[in-house]
């Protein structure tokens, strides 16, 4: 655990009955952090979120929020909240009481509450739908309620499991920059769950990919963006044309192929975007099997001896027509090295 | 089109045989002959007050109405933590308690009362009284037991976690979030076990005892004695009292949509 963390998982192991759904998790987050959680679906991210608000116990591991142990501290305790992937919004009470619920157990009553609810449901834009029972509410108003119910409590950590699924692309992009607001000037530390890649990118200051129970990789939006350490996060943020490396050379099912550079000694295997391919020339020769129009660009599927190579080009450039032979690289000095592969 | 005919036929065959003894009933009900008749022989309130008059049903008809409503208000007391334990907590072996809970729904009522009587009345000497609410709580929660867990099933238990992470306790959240979201099962609960309760006949015939009768036994035994319309009145009354109560209910819960 570093001194700056705010919020850590130790080796945290997670499971339902004898599946294990999470294991030898390590992370630690800083004091209004904007994490995101990414990943397949699956691959644990619901449930690390239950273990850090309590409601489901570790097997083994430890968590700690601002510098105590709360790995068995109950739930309502925690001072963690959690905007649930289903909204869980209370469906008897108007919204203005779903907000209200939490800070009426804290104590609070009369003006007090009153500003307070109000001005949660301003934030989330839901003002004149305060006397509305959840279930006269689209999907997309009952996440912001659920929202806003999570945000009056001020609570140390929000964890949000995907809080904007349910929006329209318009709206999406409004409560994307009012998360990031409200975080902003609330300084609250927030963990969020996403499927999208660019929201993670957009929101994040630092972006944790799961896979199968385990972090895979944890860093900036740029650096998971540009520098995946792994196979799985390189596809993931869009490197599409990912190889394995095997003694200096690429180690493909059809054989194996001598690249125009060195490739880094540490290298696990290497992987290129569709736009990083150079078309028109290179070593290697590739067949077209598929063309698309893209707008500003055009996106080519190769047939070649490494297997399939999808390339990104510029509509400027001249058609390669279907079935046409073509030339291309695949630089190595552009490439993104994977320290893992598989 | 030629399904329509037959169709309507056959509807209002059934719908005649479920109305026509109530018919029958209310109008034997209102004769003014002193024999349980059809078509009745003039018209007369005199029977229905007779049943008014009668001691003997008006002590029945108030401990009937005892029985039933604290039984099943204990039923209810008992079947709604069951019911929860069954719906939110993975237990060993929860089927089978599940068929157990549920069982005298599928056991004749006349073994149960056979088995009451013979086994827990006769040797430990139990008040008449007391064997009959011990034996319609038993009877009426197994209906409790499954109206509630419906209701229960249909409440994601997400929702309480979501009161728990606000500060709730386990108690609190059932209270305040559970409860309120199931009101209307657990009063669907209540009427169908009510009901149940009330007209209830082979339990209570075994545990009846000289002075302490539930009012359909009273009925039974007066029609032994007794061939005049006063019972015909009686049975009419306590049908406008369902259907009320019913009427109310569909109103008020959309009690069909429970049971
Ligand atoms: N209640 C449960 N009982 C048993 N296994 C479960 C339960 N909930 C989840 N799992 C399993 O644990 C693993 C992780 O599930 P989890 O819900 O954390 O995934 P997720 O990353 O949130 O996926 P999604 O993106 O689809 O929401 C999955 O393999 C899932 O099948
Ligand atoms: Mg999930």
């Amino acid at each position: 655990m570093s001194d700056s963390a705010y919020l850590s998982l130790e080796q945290l192991k997670l499971a339902y009955g004898k599946t294990v759904a999470v294991d030898r998790l390590d992370l630690a987050i800083k004091q209004g952090e904007l994490i995101a959680l990414l990943g397949p679906s699956g691959c644990g991210k619901t449930t690390t979120m239950r273990a850090i608000a309590g409601l489901l116990a570790p097997v083994s591991g430890h968590i700690h929020l601002d510098s105590r142990d709360i790995t068995r501290v109950a739930a309502n305790k925690r001072s963690v909240g959690l905007v649930f992937q289903s909204y869980a919004l209370f469906p008897h009470l108007a919204v203005f009481e779903n907000v209200a619920f939490g800070l009426r157990l804290k104590g609070m009553r009369g003006k007090e509450l009153e500003d307070r609810v109000q001005s949660g449901l301003k934030t989330v834009g839901l003002s004149s739908f305060a006397s509305r029972k959840p279930g006269e509410l689209s999907g997309g108003q009952q996440q912001r309620v659920a929202l806003a119910r999570s945000m009056v409590m001020e609570p140390k950590v929000l964890l949000l499991d995907e809080p904007l699924s349910n929006l329209d692309a318009r709206l999406r992009l409004e409560m994307r920059a009012e998360l990031q607001r409200v975080q902003k000037e609330t300084g609250v530390t927030m963990i969020f769950v996403t499927h999208d890649q660019a929201e993670a990118l957009a929101l994040a200051d630092r972006i944790v990919v799961m896979l199968n129970g385990t972090i895979e990789q944890i860093g900036a939006p740029e650096e998971i963006y540009n520098r995946p350490n792994s196979a799985f996060v390189a596809d993931f943020v869009g490197f599409e044309n990912v190889f394995r490396v095997r003694a200096g050379e690429l180690d493909t099912e059809t054989g194996r192929f001598a690249l125009g550079g060195a490739i880094p000694r540490e290298a696990q295997g290497l992987a290129w975007r569709p736009s990083m391919v150079e078309l028109g020339g290179g070593p290697f020769e590739g067949s077209v099997r598929g063309m698309s129009f893209a707008g500003g660009t055009r996106q080519y599927l190769l047939d070649t001896p490494l297997g399939p190579i999808k390339v990104e080009a510029s509509a400027h450039l001249p058609t390669h027509a279907l079935g046409a032979t073509v030339r291309f690289d695949l630089p190595v000095s552009i490439a993104a090295p994977l320290q893992r592969f598989g | 089109m030629t399904m329509r005919q037959p169709a309507i036929v056959v509807l209002g065959l059934l719908v005649a045989f479920l109305v026509g003894p109530f018919v029958v009933i209310v109008a034997a009900s209102l004769s003014a002959g002193d024999t349980l008749a059809f078509p009745p022989q003039g018209f007369s309130l005199r029977w229905v007050a007779k049943v008014f008059a009668e001691q003997s049903f008006r002590s029945s008809f108030a401990l009937s109405m005892f029985l039933a409503v604290f039984a099943t208000l204990a039923a209810l007391v008992l079947g709604i933590p069951a019911s929860y334990a069954m719906s939110r907590y993975s237990m060993p072996f929860a089927e089978a308690v599940r068929t157990v809970v549920s069982s005298p729904i599928i056991v004749p009522g006349i073994i149960v009362g056979l088995a009451l009587l013979r086994y827990l009345v006769a040797p430990f000497g139990i008040n008449v009284v007391v064997a009959l609410f011990l034996a319609h709580t038993a009877l009426v929660l197994p209906y409790c037991v499954r109206v509630v867990s419906a209701s229960l099933d249909n409440l994601r238990s997400d929702v309480e976690e979501a009161a728990i992470l606000l500060g709730s306790s386990r108690l609190g959240a059932f209270f305040r979030v559970v409860l309120p979201n199931i009101r209307n099962g657990v009063l669907a609960a209540f009427i169908l076990g009510f009901v149940t309760s009330f007209d209830q006949v082979p339990v209570s015939l075994f545990l009846s005892g000289p002075g302490v009768q539930t009012l359909p036994i009273d009925m039974l035994g007066y029609m032994e004695r007794t061939y005049d319309p006063s019972v015909a009145a009686l049975s009419s009354l306590l049908a406008f009292l369902s259907i009320g109560i019913m009427f109310v209910a569909e109103r008020f819960i959309g009690f069909s949509r429970y049971v």
